[in-house]
Order: structure tokens, then C-alpha cells, then sequence
């Protein structure tokens, strides 16, 4: 068996309609289980207060903002050279949960720097790398609808796709690279001085296997809207012709 | 509900802000992928019986 199969539209739906309920079902439990841990059973921080239980919904949906624009950039590059069709439609399906994921990122991010840095924004590289991901994604979400004919958007978008990488690495790098700035350094690092207290590594782990699941499961049903899409374009297409 | 001191309306906004966006990105990613699907189901029928 090959991956590759995946790439014929019937296997691909039949598929993933198999795996998508359980999918829902477990994205579901470990975001509530991950989410009411984190509000309901954590200390407050000593510095940030109750701030902290912010952490649970920012770091995930960061981390997904960015992984998000990679599973589009490895999509967008299996459509450059196989020229596979869903997978060109899955780097679609993926853009819009990227928007949200980057939004939530960016809004729970200026909440919580309101009362601990005194602004809710700041023109530090992570908060601006993020702003410019978010407009990327926007671009690639436009681009898309813009043009009639699919390869040639799935060929533009694509490229796109892998301009936008830069920015994708530059949000999750941007502390690292530069050391101006109010952003802190990685929640979930190796280094102990960095990383997060044990109270709190826990649901945030919950929470972010919660939403890589949930953007597992959203990317798969909206390919297969993608797909049926793409074959009413093709059916009326077809019915046209033979008017 | 914890006790979130000074902080309650910071908090209690991001987690709105928050739900509220993926509540409406999950239900509206499963009302388009219905819509398209009874779309396709329509015209694949009409279709067939068009011959």
C-alpha cells in the first residue's frame, strides 16, 4: 500500500470518512479535558495571575497558525511535482483553519499583553512575523478565488505557499533571531530557566494535542468539500456540453 | 468558577474571543461541506435521469 492512493479522490473520501468520527469525537475530549483542566484546576501564575490560563488557548492555536502554513507549504509542493490534485485541495482546505488559528493567536496575545506588558500590541519581530503571516494567509485565501481555471490557482497559490514559508519560519523563530522585543522565548522548551512550570505543561499538552487533532479533522472534511466542489464545477461542465 | 482576581475580564474575553471563533469555524466548515454535498448528490441525480 502507498501513501500515493490517497491522491485518487474516491479512496481519499472513503477514507477519511472512516477515521473523521473518531477524529471528532477525540479533538473534542482532550480540548474540553485540556481546557477545563487549565481554567478550572491551575494556580495563578506569581507574576501573571490569572493571566496564565490564557497560555491554553494562545500557545495551541500559535502553534497550529504556523504548522498550518506547513502542512500547506509540503501539500502545495506534492501538487508542484505530481500534480495531484487533492493535495492541492487540501493546502486549500487548510488555509481558512490557519486564518482562525493565526486570529486567535493574535487576539488572545494582545488580551493578555494589555495587562502584562502595558500594550496590546507591539511592533516585536514574533507579534509582527505573526501580523505578516496572517495578511499571507489572506493573500493565499484570495488568490485562490481569484482566478476561474484550478491548476493554474493551485500553481499560483503554490507558489505563494512558498514565499509565505519564509514568514511561517521567521513567527516560530523570531524570538531566537532577534533578541529585541517584548515576546518572551518558547513556552515548551528543553531549557528549564524558559519553559513553562510543571502546573501548567500538562493541560497545555492536553490542549495541544486537542487542536492539532481538530485541524487533522477539519482539513479532511473540508477537503472532501473541496473535492465534491470541484466535481459540480466538472458535472455542470459536462452538462453544458451536451445542452 | 476560579477566583480570577483583577484579571477575571481579560481572561473571561480570551476565552470568548477564542471559543467563539472555532465554534464558528466548525459549524460553518460542516454547513458548506452539507450544502456542497446535497449540491452534488442533486445534480448527479438529475444527471442520471437526464441519461
Amino acid at each position: 500500500m502507498s501513501i500515493w492512493e490517497y491522491a485518487n479522490p474516491k479512496k481519499f473520501l472513503a477514507t477519511s470518512e472512516k477515521v473523521m468520527p473518531a477524529l471528532w469525537v477525540s479533538s473534542a475530549v482532550l480540548i474540553t479535558v485540556g481546557l477545563v483542566w487549565g481554567f478550572f484546576f491551575t494556580p495563578d501564575d506569581y507574576r501573571q495571575g490569572s493571566t496564565v490560563k490564557i497560555i491554553f488557548l494562545h500557545v495551541p492555536s500559535a502553534l497550529m497558525a504556523i504548522n498550518a502554513w506547513f502542512m500547506m507549504l509540503v501539500a502545495s509542493l506534492v501538487w508542484v511535482i505530481r500534480r495531484h490534485h487533492v493535495s492541492a485541495l487540501a493546502a486549500r482546505a487548510a488555509a481558512p483553519i490557519g486564518v482562525v488559528m493565526t486570529v486567535i493567536a493574535l487576539i488572545t496575545g494582545a488580551i493578555w499583553g494589555q495587562p502584562m506588558w502595558g500594550t496590546w500590541w507591539a511592533w516585536d519581530p514574533r507579534l509582527t512575523s505573526f501580523l505578516v503571516l496572517f495578511l499571507f494567509y489572506l493573500g493565499y485565501i484570495a488568490l485562490w478565488e481569484a482566478i476561474d481555471n484550478p491548476d493554474t490557482a493551485a500553481d499560483l497559490t503554490s507558489i505563494l505557499c512558498l514565499v509565505g514559508s519564509v514568514f511561517a519560519v521567521l513567527s516560530r523563530y523570531a524570538v531566537n533571531f532577534w533578541n529585541q522585543g517584548l515576546h518572551q522565548g518558547a513556552s515548551l522548551s528543553l531549557d528549564e530557566k524558559e519553559n513553562v512550570h510543571d502546573a501548567f505543561s500538562s493541560p497545555l499538552y492536553v490542549c495541544m494535542a486537542g487542536f492539532v487533532l481538530l485541524f487533522l479533522v477539519l482539513v479532511l472534511y473540508r477537503t472532501g468539500t473541496e473535492i465534491r466542489a470541484r466535481r459540480i464545477k466538472a458535472l455542470m461542465a459536462r452538462e453544458r456540453l451536451e445542452a | 468558577m476560579p477566583d480570577l482576581g483583577k484579571y477575571a475580564d481579560t481572561v473571561l474575553s480570551a476565552y470568548g474571543a477564542s471559543l467563539l471563533l472555532l465554534v464558528a469555524l466548525v459549524v460553518l466548515t460542516i454547513l458548506r461541506g452539507r450544502k456542497v454535498r446535497r449540491e452534488m448528490e442533486n445534480l448527479e441525480t438529475r444527471m442520471k435521469r437526464n441519461g
